[in-house]
């Protein structure tokens, strides 16, 4: 179990002082300035070294992302926007960040901006986190006051820091429909390349970064890379937010090792499993996104990108959502097949068509309402919607489905029996 | 994705427009974007209409696209692709029910379950009374305190159906209701007390000054430039067999 001294985020439950004072007696804000002396090299050079992989779903080294951006500035100006749109459902750690620790988040923002040599970063959070929204302003505006940030601040970087909020988009998260929303239109994914270093925000280079990425950057730069290296395993190091929630006792956020064993997590911080590990069912180990892991894996599986993979799950954005033996797994799939159809943006027709399609095929599975050879029809077409759209809905779509036919196809066959028994009769 | 329409013109308002106070606002939102960018701030201005008149209207769209030099159907785009938009009037409290998966699995079912008995069978209808209307809406994003229900600006998690028509009751009733969790929780912690975070040491400030920055040490030095390498001829693999040798 990880010591608390090792903990970035000690302040995740707000049981202390959320404003400024209360940030600096947890030591955040101390000495920022020593961390800008560094130069934007060497800021990034120990963003690699600590091996820190995003933590908004897809993993990718952040520390190589900060160098994807131009080493000087032209023309165009550099952005930096942080992406608080936490949508997947069953992740809720960026929530209690900017509610409960947001200076972390705001001393992020000016190291983050520094190394990547912006002067104006956006925080673009959820339009349903209005509260969430009003404390990040209230951190915002204290730093603001003490100088931290802001034109002439003393830490001699002229920084502004923006909140902006959404209204209710799922597929906003992606970065590049994150980009379209902030600048006042659909949320609709652009293609890629040309990446957003390159043209991003209004056309300029622009590094899009997690809150949690952007949050544990000067604690990792304070304490050095290789105390956060030597935390988890080679390649999936340091400390991750997990959000434990579904049928286990104690629900809960709890800041943790990478890589620790998932069993080890539910029963440690979460009470264990409602009836005990052997009332497990499945396990969606990632957020909706990610393929569920039946019981036999789940024993001894261990929670970090890599080890997951092997799994063909995903660690995403770690939200372990727990199933024990009296859910409905198919029903519980099919609500998140509705809930990619609801939040499909429209722009690719395998995803704005492949959803409906799917969710109204599952609705038919939960009943048994279907033939046995449509669980193939079924797995095909999710096939044929993964990969072949612009952004990563489409596979989001796909992935949970295909997790259910791997691991559950006995149980949709036997509804489907069940199913055509009562029929005949 | 859904389909989303403007209400129909019978019941659209004549006329939108800003108090003055969020006039103001407005202006100042707007100034927070680069100059010529701002059309960035139409989700706000929306917002905020919204937030004074309760939904947003034919001339509200109108009113915005004026405001920021916009095309009306660039307005009207966001309104209609953004879900948060009611397009039709709702009640005074507008309760919105997660019921997506981690929800679902905590109970969601009783929470929609009580919003029929007490709103209205039909979601998205306004009560009898005028004061209320519910609607399913997805992850809200509070999926360790499930389930949960938002009203307003406000989560109410860990509740349950008869906390639900509670709730409701008593916000009939003109109650104060509490905001957050409804059971014993403050916040995100595992019910019955945290368990982490309890080193005292961590918030009585002697953290400060405890870390002192290391700049990073050069990838090489010149030391390890002296080490004698390997030859770029070295091969790798085996050396062939002569034709004939053993196998």
């Amino acid at each position: 179990m990880l010591a608390d001294k090792d903990r970035i985020f000690t302040n995740l439950y707000g049981f202390q002082d959320v404003g400024l004072e209360g940030a600096k007696k947890r030591g955040q804000w101390d000495n920022t300035k020593a961390i800008l002396e560094l130069g934007p090299e060497g800021i990034v050079d120990i963003m690699k070294k600590s091996g820190l992989r995003g933590r908004g779903g897809a993993g990718f080294p952040t520390g190589l992302k900060w160098s994807f951006m131009p080493k000087e500035i032209k023309e165009r100006p550099h952005y930096l926007v942080v992406n608080a749109d936490e949508s997947e459902p069953g992740t809720c750690k960026d929530r209690d960040i900017m509610r409960n620790d947001p200076h972390t988040l705001v001393e992020g923002c000016l190291v983050a901006s520094f190394a990547m040599r912006a002067h104006a970063c956006y925080i673009y959070v959820r339009g349903e986190f209005i509260r969430e929204r009003e404390a990040l302003q209230r951190a915002v505006d204290e730093a603001y006051a003490a100088k931290l940030i802001g034109k002439n601040n003393i830490h001699g970087w002229d920084f502004d820091l923006y909140v902006h909020h959404g209204a209710g988009a799922y597929i906003c998260g992606e970065e590049t429909a994150l980009l379209e929303s902030l600048e006042g239109k659909k949320g609709q994914p652009r293609l890629k390349p040309p990446f957003p270093a390159n043209v991003g925000l209004y056309g300029c280079p622009t590094t899009v970064n997690n809150v949690e990425s952007i949050a544990v950057a000067p604690t990792i730069i304070r304490r050095g890379a290789d105390w956060f290296a030597g935390i988890g395993r080679p390649n999936n190091t340091g400390t991750k937010v997990f959000c434990i929630s579904g049928h286990v006792n104690k629900p809960c956020n709890v800041e943790e090792e990478m890589g620790i064993p998932l069993r080890e997590l539910i029963d440690k911080h979460c009470g264990g499993v409602r009836g005990g590990w052997d009332n497990l069912l499945a396990v969606i180990p990632g957020g909706a996104s990610v393929p569920l892991l039946p019981k036999s894996i789940c024993d001894d599986v261990l929670m970090d990108f890599d080890s997951l993979k092997a799994v063909q799950s995903g660690l995403g954005t770690a939200a372990v959502i727990v199933m024990d033996k009296s859910t409905d797994v198919i029903k519980a799939i099919q609500r998140l097949a509705y809930f990619y159809k609801h939040e499909s943006c429209g722009q690719c027709t395998p995803c704005r068509e492949g959803t409906g399609w799917m969710w109204r095929v599952m609705t038919r599975m939960v009943k048994g309402d279907a033939k046995v050879s449509e669980i193939d029809l079924l797995q095909e077409v999710s096939k044929e919607i993964e990969g072949h759209t612009i952004c990563a809905l489409g596979d989001a779509a796909a992935w949970p489905i295909q997790g259910l036919i791997r691991h559950f196809r006995p149980e949709i066959e036997k509804r489907i029996a069940e199913f055509a028994k009562v029929a005949a009769q | 994705m859904s389909l989303r329409r403007l209400a129909p013109p019978e019941i659209q308002p004549a006329s939108f427009a800003f108090s003055a106070e969020n006039a103001l606002w407005a202006q100042a939102t707007i100034a927070k974007y680069p100059q010529g960018r701002q059309a960035s701030a139409v989700i706000s201005l929306l917002w905020r209409g919204q937030e004074q008149e309760g939904w947003v209207s034919h001339p509200m769209v109108e009113s915005v696209a004026k405001m920021l030099s916009m095309p009306f159907i660039r307005v009207l785009e966001v309104a209609t692709f953004y879900t948060m938009f009611n397009l039709e009037p709702v009640g005074t409290y507008l309760v919105q029910v997660c019921t997506t998966t981690p929800c679902w699995l905590r109970g969601s079912d009783a929470v929609v379950a009580a919003c029929k008995k007490h709103i209205h069978p039909h979601e998205k209808t306004v009560s009898a009374d005028g004061k209320f209307s519910w609607m399913e809406v997805e992850c809200l994003g509070a999926c360790v305190n499930a389930p949960m229900l938002q009203i307003d600006k406000d989560f109410y998690e860990d509740i349950d159906g008869p906390g639900t028509e509670q709730l409701i009751a008593d916000l009939r009733a003109g109650k104060a209701i509490k905001p957050g969790p409804q059971n014993s929780r403050t916040s995100s912690e595992p019910e019955g007390g945290a368990t982490s975070l309890s080193d005292p040491s961590l918030f009585d400030g002697s953290i400060i000054g405890k870390y002192k920055v290391q700049p990073p040490q050069p990838a090489l030095t010149d030391a390890e430039a002296k080490k004698p390498t390997q030859a770029a001829s070295d091969r790798e693999a085996p050396k062939q067999k002569p034709p004939g040798a053993a196998t």
